[in-house]
């Protein structure tokens, strides 16, 4: 019953963060954006969509959401974290940079020779990070055996998994979905980039996910679905997972790819592409490409400034 | 061989056969009582891999994962991250066989001291045949950086081997059988991770002076017919020294290339693929470092079939009869 009530809470978009906090969790997405295509033009490589549609997700976690200390990236009470689809690390990376955990100028080290910040996170290069991932479709059941020792030692810690929708085509995910639904693990909340984009095209047509929400209930999981770009959303329906206390929580944000750069919003062709490199059809010419990023990251940016000044 | 603490009674008929698996059973629940962050994890095969005890004993630190591989070896990894110590089991050919790339990044490259528990590994799986027989997993384990890879040679060194894993926070692979073996070892023999051991100096020959005329480096329960076809040797005026090399890595360098230095031939022996096993990591060492003829006794590129145990040891070539063969190959070709 308490479920019901608290899904019904939904349709009215209960407000819980205050219009300030809002703003300054928007005008954090928006700078750790800009540093995701500052990131990946330094780099030469690396995906631009999934980053970019994950960026106010991964703000309200960081400055949120998550019970963490920056300063002390080993401290035993913290949550935990897990990236499953390691190659949208270069929104963790800014997150992690401006959260305190290194310095923000070392997000130009991406991808380069002896940088802490591997192309797919490597958990002994870089203190903050959880685990390593890269390979599709593992991250869930890591995350399901820290829950599960969790509850062994009745810790008061959480643990976060953010998925993406294509490696639910990993064999690996059901098995941990099935797992995590056997051992009830209430303590643990997944978020899944519900983007409907991979790399191939979309997930629709490469190998259909849908009917994705009956699939996890039908697994003994409860079931949440958001707009992954609404802050008040992500932080409700986090707060809410924590109250739904005999099974554990997924909760499906529907976000959109490239989120903030007009071009890149919904195309499967910047999965797994960096801007400047090359010439596309029916994008813009490959030197534009960064500069009309950016501006228009800032122009939004304006957007925001005028709209709560 | 007094000193070495081997079964007194090693070439007598009746030797004592157990399963290696079952010394890990109860090396596991001994562990499990020293140290309360040790957790069993299983793939549907409680009982096959001998952590049923260990489930009766702590049914709390017992997670049963039913039949999936690679979410056996993932949980584990999640757990050991939060400071469990994992032991997962399976059939070697299912893990670390279906579930390697999890191994590789979520245990290896992650480093976590996730302990992978290959039971049934071998020909000598018998009559399951060649889908249940993994003859590659050395292969696969040896070749990830931070894992260790242990294969031992009977249940007490499968025993002693658990213990030791279990205090050593990296990732391991422990190699087991399904069938009996002999018990060649006793309680007070030693045994330390990445230390190979001489089981068996053979007299030297008037010929060959100070030192045997050849080494052979066994592993697993090839070690026992190493050491047949020593003994048999002696009375042909063969002198040969068997070393039980345990640990396929870390392999112990310094009693290898001492080995091959001092008697200037090699036979490896192993349940296993000639490539990449432990004829292959002998072979990587020895040829770089002191080469010398090396002849390596195994399964020639071959999967396995059904069959009693002792047959399909016969019939791929993993006998006494077959090392006695090789060691005279191998010495014609030091001379």
């Amino acid at each position: 019953m308490l479920a019901e009530s608290c899904l019904f809470s939904y349709a009215k978009n209960v407000t819980m963060l205050t219009a300030q906090q809002v703003k300054d969790l928007e005008l954090k997405a928006n700078t750790i954006r800009q540093d995701i295509i500052k990131m990946l033009v330094e780099a030469g490589s690396g995906h631009s969509a999934g980053p970019l549609g994950m960026a106010d997700i991964f703000t309200a976690l960081y400055f949120n959401i998550l019970n963490h200390d920056p300063k002390n990236p080993n401290w035993d009470q913290r949550d935990r974290l897990v990236l499953s689809n390691g190659h949208i690390c270069p929104v963790l990376y800014a997150s992690m940079a401006h959260a305190g955990y290194f310095p923000v100028s070392e997000l130009k080290s991406l991808r380069k020779l002896g940088s802490r910040l591997q192309g797919h996170p490597h958990r002994r290069s870089l203190p903050g990070l959880e685990t390593t991932s890269g390979p599709l479709g593992s991250g869930l059941s890591q995350a399901s055996g820290m829950a599960m020792a969790g509850l062994m030692e009745r810790v008061k810690w959480w643990v976060y998994c953010l998925t993406s929708d294509g490696e639910h085509q990993e064999g690996n995910t059901w098995e941990a979905v099935m797992f995590a639904g056997k051992y009830k693990l209430h303590n643990l909340t997944v978020i899944i980039d519900r983007n409907n984009i991979q790399i191939d095209g979309f997930t629709e047509e490469v190998m259909p996910l849908e009917p994705l929400k009956e699939k996890y209930e039908a697994f003994g999981w409860y079931v949440l679905e958001i707009d992954g770009h609404n802050f008040n959303q992500i932080v409700d329906a986090c707060n809410q997972a924590k109250t739904i206390f005999n099974k554990p929580v997924v909760i499906i944000a529907h976000t959109i790819a490239g989120k903030g750069v007009d071009f890149m919003e919904n195309d499967f062709k910047w999965h797994g592409a960096p801007p400047g490199i090359s010439n596309m059809a029916g994008e813009p010419p490959k030197e534009d490409q960064v500069k009309i990023a950016l501006k228009e990251l800032r122009t939004l940016q304006g957007k925001i400034r005028s709209e709560h000044e | 061989m007094n000193d070495l603490f081997l079964n007194p009674k090693l070439f007598d008929e009746d030797i004592e056969q157990v399963p290696s698996r079952n010394g890990f059973g109860e090396g596991l629940v001994i562990a499990g009582e020293e140290n309360k962050n040790i957790v069993a994890l299983c793939a549907d095969l409680t009982e096959s891999t001998r952590i049923e005890e260990f489930k009766k004993k702590f049914p709390d630190r017992y997670i049963e994962v039913g039949v999936a591989e690679q979410n056996l070896v993932t949980v584990a990894s999640g757990m050991a991250a939060v400071g469990k110590i994992p032991f997962t089991t399976s059939y070697a050919t299912f893990s670390p066989g279906r579930n390697w790339e999890q191994i590789r990044t979520t245990i290896c490259y992650n480093d976590q001291p996730v302990k992978i528990i290959g039971s049934h590994a071998g020909i000598s799986v018998g009559p399951d045949g060649a889908t249940h027989q993994a003859l590659e997993d050395l292969a696969l384990m040896r070749v990830l950086p931070n894992m260790v890879v242990i294969s031992p040679a009977d249940s007490i060194e499968a025993k002693k081997a658990t213990l030791a894993i279990a205090k050593l926070n990296k990732p391991c692979y422990l190699r087991l059988s399904r069938d009996k073996v002999p018990v060649i070892t006793t309680d007070q023999t030693s045994f330390e991770i990445g230390k190979a051991e001489v089981f068996y100096e053979g007299n030297p020959s008037a010929s060959s002076g100070r030192c045997a005329d050849v080494v052979v480096i066994a592993t697993g329960q090839m070690v026992y017919r190493a050491l047949l076809a020593a003994k048999e040797l002696e009375s042909h005026n063969i002198s040969v020294r068997v070393i039980n090399c345990h640990t396929v890595k870390p392999l112990d360098k310094k009693t290898i290339l001492k080995a091959a230095e001092e008697t200037g031939a090699i036979v490896t022996v192993e349940e296993h693929q000639v490539s990449g096993g432990l004829g292959g990591a002998v072979s990587e060492l020895v040829s770089q470092f002191y080469p010398v003829p090396i002849k390596i006794l195994g399964i020639e590129d071959h999967f396995g079939e059904s069959g009693k145990p002792d047959e399909l040891l016969n019939k791929f070539g993993l006998t006494k009869e077959n090392i006695i063969k090789a060691v005279i190959q191998v010495l014609r070709m030091k001379n």
